[in-house]
């Protein structure tokens, strides 16, 4: 008889996808690629620093904390080099990296860490951490880079973001990035590629980024601007940033379709309604931590009903 | 003495009785039960109780064989004329679905056509489990006594009409089916897209018919009686010679066996001469009976197989899950075939709120285990929900003092 005494009693099931945390968190990082190389062309080497130094400042204030509340060291989920990254994407590429090490440690320690770490956080780091800088240091924040300022040997040639401003650069270079802004938001196409990207992975569900994007378009031509004023809206300021990176986050959106909708079409409504009626020109982060806020509600309202269970019996 | 869902044989023998093959073994007076027939002939030698793979003691007859496979007299070809002769029959053939879940076949087919109508026979040949292949070598190799089945099936029981759902990834068997029910329209062959759990009763039913069966309900609330092939072709075989159901096909794989293979197998046999049977590079330290997604450990190798393992799976150096946050991605949500939230029901058995768990419908879960397998935090999702089951249990039951 074979000496089979020693067997792995298991429960089902014994076969595990090859899906990681740290693997899906790679294919985000993948997916920021594009963007980082579109925001290197436009503004230089010093856009890969500012995003090197916030990665690096993120996993070590990660580490830091794991250390210091003796918890079980996370920063291998590679979640942090996300928040890093989106964090120096939503910064103009010449803060005063003291401002920008502030921003890490308020994404990182305060709105993540201090909520129980990775899936526990309720509001978008990189977002609220764009939120706190631009409150604490607004001129700081909206001073941007003119692109291709680098080539000249002229450094801070501010240029004001298009929704402020009276001259407009054409449609084109609005897509391809030729803008003032911050470092990773300007280059729309960066951007959709590494949507589609997350898309085709299976990464993010594409009901978020097209309900956002399409709302704030659909708005703008009802409230009577012209196709190319809608267009303006949606490849200006932070929407394509914020619609394919930041209103996809899991922690903080919805679970299921139907709830990424309503999230997709709240961020469109409050980004619209903020840009309209605000004092401010910029709403998508305050729209995404508002609709952050909103999750859990929209979750308990969009659970799916189980095959064969009882109409009403979910109430 | 179980090995149907049921209430469980007495047996009909004692110890230094001489049995013959087909000899009817254990029985029972209860209607939701099959009989058990010896598959080899020799002297019973002991009975007594062995743990069986769900835990619980079952009374267990053994036969030592004397290797001469004498036919028992009471072999022969059962006469039916009627409805009740043909459920009658089966009941004597000790049929149990062959899928796995072990139902007693005769319950199925003894429907009352004025309460609850059946139209629809849904053959299920999904198999949508990995590795596991005696289905779809039934499908190929028994294809007539298949199809012989399902006609006695249809024509005892005045059923209009039939659907074979296959899984699209075999091709040669639906090639081979659709040529051969070309003549006969109330059959129909679906091709039915390679997903697990494909081959769930109820995921099946609305799949093929899109009829829902509601919580509670049975498949013939909604019309539909479904069969696993293997049984169909069995009940064929034993129309036609009066064999009880005294062996099966079994598949034999895992990522150590050098050769997988199906083989027929003696209902009884122990789970260490198959795998002494196997081909094997290295030695199982895990061994699954049935699929990966949905089978059981065995934990004896001197487990007797039933009638209802369809497979055994020889691992070794199964990789191991490190367990991390969930990230709320929401995999789990999109996996469950009948749409529950298995991230929502851990957070609600892990702080054991009994309401959220009903409300959230940990009921339904039908254990399938895709939810565990897409999980990429790994966590054991569909286990907690079996806790979670068990828990609602007691918690009733502690109600009810």
């Amino acid at each position: 008889m074979l000496p089979l005494n020693k067997l792995i009693v298991e429960p089902s099931p014994h076969i595990k996808s090859a899906w990681t945390t740290q693997r899906v968190m790679l294919e985000v990082i993948i997916a920021l690629c594009p963007a980082l190389i579109a925001s290197m062309v436009l503004f230089g080497v010093k856009a890969l620093t500012l995003t090197v130094i916030c990665c690096t400042a993120c996993v070590l204030f990660e580490l830091l904390f794991c250390i210091i509340t003796k918890k079980e060291r996370t920063i291998s989920d590679l979640s942090a080099v996300v928040t890093g990254m989106l964090l120096a994407f939503n910064l103009p590429v010449d803060i005063p990296v003291y401002m920008a090490m502030i921003g890490c440690f308020v994404a990182i320690v305060i709105v993540k860490m201090l909520f129980g770490g990775i899936g526990q956080n309720f509001a978008n780091p990189a977002v609220t951490a764009r939120i706190v800088l631009m409150l604490s240091f607004s001129k700081a924040m909206t001073t941007w880079t003119a692109p291709f300022a680098y080539k000249d040997g002229v450094d801070a040639v501010t240029s004001a973001t298009p929704l402020t401003s009276d001259v407009l650069p054409s449609l084109t270079d609005m897509f391809l990035g030729n803008r003032g802004g911050c470092v990773g938001e300007t280059c729309a196409l960066a951007l959709i590629i590494g949507g589609v990207y997350l898309i085709v992975r299976g990464i993010i569900s594409p009901v978020t980024p097209v309900a956002f994007i399409g709302s704030v378009m659909l708005l703008e031509l009802i409230s009577g601007g012209s196709m190319t004023d809608a267009l303006y809206q949606v490849l200006s300021g932070g929407i394509m940033l914020g619609a394919i990176f930041m209103a996809t986050d899991y922690s903080t959106t919805p679970l299921t379709a139907k709830g990424k909708l309503v999230f997709g079409l709240g961020c469109g409504l409050l980004t619209f309604a903020i840009r309209e009626f605000a004092s401010m020109p910029e709403g998508v982060s305050y729209s995404i931590l508002l609709m952050n806020i909103l999750t859990p509600y929209i979750d308990k309202m969009t659970m799916p009903r189980a095959l064969g269970a009882k109409r009403g019996a979910d109430k | 003495m179980a090995q149907h869902i049921g209430a469980p044989c007495e047996p009909l023998v004692k110890v230094g009785d001489y049995v013959k093959v087909g000899e009817k073994i254990g029985d029972t007076d209860a209607f939701m039960s099959a009989p058990i027939h010896a598959s080899v002939s020799g002297t019973v030698k002991e009975i007594k109780d062995v743990v069986a793979l769900n835990g619980r003691l079952c009374k267990t007859v053994v036969i030592e064989s004397d290797n001469r496979m004498q036919l028992s007299p009471d072999i022969k070809q059962p006469v039916v004329n009627s409805r009740e002769d043909f459920v009658k029959a089966v009941r004597e053939s000790g049929a149990v679905g062959l899928g796995g879940a072990g139902f007693p076949t005769h319950v199925k087919l003894a429907f009352d056509p004025d309460k609850t109508p059946i139209d629809t026979l849904l053959v299920n040949a999904a198999e949508c489990e990995p590795y596991i292949t005696s289905d779809y070598r039934e499908l190929l190799e028994n294809t007539d006594s298949v199809l012989g089945g399902i006609k006695l099936i249809m024509k005892n029981l005045e059923i209009p009409r039939c659907i074979i759902g296959v899984e699209a990834d075999k091709p040669e068997a639906i090639e081979k089916l659709r040529k051969l029910t070309a003549p006969t329209p109330a059959i129909k062959v679906v091709t039915l897209r390679s997903r697990f759990p494909q081959g769930a009763e109820k995921v099946l039913i609305r799949t093929l018919t899109g009829r829902t069966v509601r919580e509670g309900k049975l498949p013939a609330d909604v019309g539909c009686m479904v069969m696993n092939v293997s049984t169909c072709g069995f009940i064929h075989s034993y129309i036609r010679t009066g064999m009880p159901l005294i062996k099966r096909r079994i598949t034999v794989d895992g990522n150590i066996v050098n050769a997988p293979a199906n083989f027929f197998v003696a209902v009884g046999t122990l789970l260490h001469d198959v795998v002494g049977y196997a081909s094997m590079r290295k030695q199982p330290d895990k061994i699954i009976l049935g699929g990966p997604m949905m089978g059981n450990c065995a934990f004896d190798p001197d487990t007797p197989l039933g009638k209802t393992t369809n497979a055994v799976l020889l691992f070794n150096g199964a990789p191991e899950y490190k367990e991390s946050p969930c990230i709320r991605c929401g995999r789990c949500i999109r996996a469950c075939a009948v749409n529950l939230a298995p991230t929502e029901l851990e957070h609600a058995y892990d702080r054991r709120d009994a309401e959220a768990l009903r409300k959230l419908k940990v009921n339904l879960c039908m254990n399938c285990g895709s939810c565990s397998y897409v999980c990429p935090a790994k966590h054991s999702l569909a286990e907690k929900n079996q806790l979670a089951k068990d828990f609602l249990r007691s918690s009733d039951t502690n109600k009810g003092k």
